[in-house]
């Protein structure tokens, strides 16, 4: 037997069996849950970067589980997009659970740590789940279990959790009920569940109204799981109250996942002639998306709270990444599915950088950082956070410029000079509430400072190793996949931008 | 009015799916809103189910041993019922996880009002 034949159920198959386990192993030997946990998710990142090196070589792969014919049983098909996002999940989930450690100990009594890294494996499971299936009911029982990690995961947080985490199981539950009635559509016309079956099969039933609403139950559904803007309440509240290590995975993750279900629904399983002609969905999107830019931006304005800041900027890139889509053309395309990955990246830098902070501080208030000389305290962390602060502006050498580039260029070849206009605006007002931060952290300090004796000294407290690294991985990501966003265009990118654009 | 009629399982997922929208959406008890969760889950479960059933008696398919010619109009379709056992299974867990979380509300704030637990959280600010 190959393994890296069956690496695509491995990568699901692996972290559930771990995550059962870890349960077990946790009433043993606490100690090794985290190790154990760390060393399952290696593994799956470098089974998925497996993947894509033989899709790269191969093409498409076709797993068949249980060695049935695809339309009669579930069948797993990896193409560019599927590989990319399961190794942007993996990897992030990777570095996250390394980075838990600390931050975990302190937020959470210790005989529920097993619990934790238990429920955490789960959610990875549900995300990798995902991507690689090529089922449409297999997508809803995936995207429910990684909801269901999420809830428990976001329950643990802080005094407000459980209600935030309630709230977002009321709305996660209409998501997922509209895309399984999406889902009992398409069954009830076409007689098949199998995403290359329904798409053979589809085009000929296009201008049947029970197709336009199951198109439309689809949209609606992951639009309430990817918080898209006017269905955005959840979020914030959700993600604000979350330990720091679950903020980072989810909010880096969860939503990137649910606009891969988007596009392989609007351009995989439909033509994607279909949301442009025949139901102007990309129409509606994309002023959805726009609404979503301006109001994710302009509300985050507001915020004191930077983790419910960089929600509401989440909010702003989830209709970047929508607009993208919606806009319909290859450069665009390419836009978009590059901001999946380096919003991946920038969310879960900026969210490891704040719990590095509220880890050594306590608090997440942006005006308390005036008297803490964040600065001096933890340089390092704060350089960090300089970095991913220059790539959400979208400053040249960083990841955040490139995809925005090309996010603003394809508004410019389709001469929506509106949409242009919005992603500029919003580059700007990030641009406003980053530097207000930045300003707080290194100037107003040293300004407070000039009329003091300066006879305190300030104890250097940085952030420890175990979140160091994490922070900075990430942050050197965010460099790297900058200078490198050539090749991942030209490698994997321009395969995923389907036919017809 | 056929048209009422002719399609009447559909009208009646609606329905229930729509009462249990309103509970969920409207009202201001948690647990009145985890009951209306599981009237709009339960539509839905309704829903695929009636598509399955056939006209003319089909029945549930178990074939007989040594029964060769097999005519699908005599059985009902079993994927919508496989499919929502899955979806069952991901209801229940849903529940419990709401359930539980309706626990760990109640035990901080001693109620399960939404707007008084909104209170409750304003004037903790």
């Amino acid at each position: 037997m190959n393994i890296a034949e069956h690496a695509p159920i491995l990568i699901i198959v692996l972290p559930l069996i771990v995550s059962l386990l870890n349960t077990a192993v946790g009433l043993w030997k606490r100690d090794l849950c985290y190790p154990i946990a760390v060393a399952t998710l290696g593994v799956v990142v470098l089974l998925s970067f497996n993947i894509m090196g033989s899709v790269i070589d191969a093409g498409k792969i076709h797993y068949r589980l249980g060695g049935w014919a695809p339309p009669w049983g579930i069948e797993y098909v990896i193409d560019h997009l599927n590989a990319f996002i399961a190794i942007i999940v993996s990897f992030i989930s990777f570095i996250v659970a390394i980075y838990s450690k600390r931050s975990i100990e302190q937020e959470l009594t210790k005989s529920k740590i097993p619990y934790f890294y238990s429920i955490y494996l789960l959610l990875t499971t549900g995300l990798l789940g995902i991507t690689v299936t090529g089922d449409v009911f297999n997508i809803y029982v995936f995207l429910e279990i990684t909801s269901l990690a999420a809830y428990a995961l976001i329950a643990i947080g802080d005094d407000r959790a459980a209600m935030a985490s309630f709230n977002y199981v009321i709305m996660g539950t209409i998501g997922a009920c509209f895309y399984l009635l999406g889902v009992g559509y398409l069954y009830i016309m076409t007689g098949t569940l199998n995403m290359a079956d329904l798409s053979r099969l589809l085009p000929g039933l296009y201008n049947s109204t029970v197709i336009l609403a199951a198109f439309a139950f689809f949209v609606v559904g992951i639009a309430i799981k990817i918080a898209f803007f006017p269905l955005h309440r959840w979020l914030p509240d959700a993600y604000t109250h979350a330990p720091s290590t679950v903020s980072a995975l989810v909010a880096s993750t969860m939503t990137k996942v649910g606009a891969y279900v988007m596009i392989r629904i609007m351009f995989t399983v439909f033509e994607p002639r279909f949301s442009t002609e025949i139901l102007p969905m990309s129409e509606i999107l994309g002023w959805a998306a726009f609404a979503a830019i301006i109001a994710g931006s302009v509300i985050a304005l507001g915020q004191t709270d930077i983790k419910r800041m960089i929600s509401y900027i989440l909010v702003a890139e989830v209709g970047y990444i929508v607009m993208g889509v919606s806009i319909g053309n290859r450069t665009a395309f390419t836009g978009a599915v590059l901001h999946i990955l380096n919003d991946a990246f920038m969310m879960a830098c900026l969210f490891l950088v704040i719990g590095a902070v509220v880890y050594r501080t306590g608090t997440r208030n942006i005006n308390d950082f005036n008297g803490l000389e964040l600065n001096k305290k933890m340089p390092l962390t704060m350089a960090a956070f300089t970095a991913v602060a220059l790539s959400m502006i979208g400053v040249p050498p960083t990841a955040g410029f490139f995809s925005k580039w090309y996010l603003v260029l394809g508004a410019v070849v389709a001469q929506k000079w509106i949409f242009a206009a919005a992603l500029i605006f919003s580059s700007l007002v990030n641009a406003i509430l980053f530097f207000r931060i930045l300003e707080k952290i290194y100037f107003r300090a040293a300004a407070e400072h000039s009329y003091d004796d300066g006879h305190e000294t300030i104890v250097r407290n940085e952030a420890p190793v175990s979140m160091l690294v994490p922070i900075y991985v990430m942050a050197a990501g965010i460099l790297v996949l900058g200078f490198y966003s050539g090749d991942i265009i030209s490698k994997v990118i321009q395969f995923t931008v389907p036919e017809g654009f | 009015m056929e048209l009422i009629i002719a399609k009447y399982n559909y009208w009646i997922y609606i329905m229930l799916m729509m009462i249990g929208f309103y509970a969920m959406i409207a009202k201001k008890n948690l647990v009145k809103k985890l009951v209306g969760m599981n009237i709009f889950q339960t539509a839905i479960i309704l829903f695929f189910v009636s598509t399955a059933s056939k006209k003319g008696g089909a029945t549930i398919p178990i074939i007989h041993k040594g029964q060769e010619i097999i005519n699908p109009a005599h059985y009902m379709n079993p994927l919508p019922h496989v499919l929502m056992l899955t979806a069952i299974v991901v209801m229940v867990s849903t529940f419990g996880v709401a359930l539980a979380l309706a626990i760990m509300i109640y035990k901080k704030y001693k109620t399960l009002e939404e707007d008084e637990i909104i209170e409750i959280l304003r004037n903790r600010r």
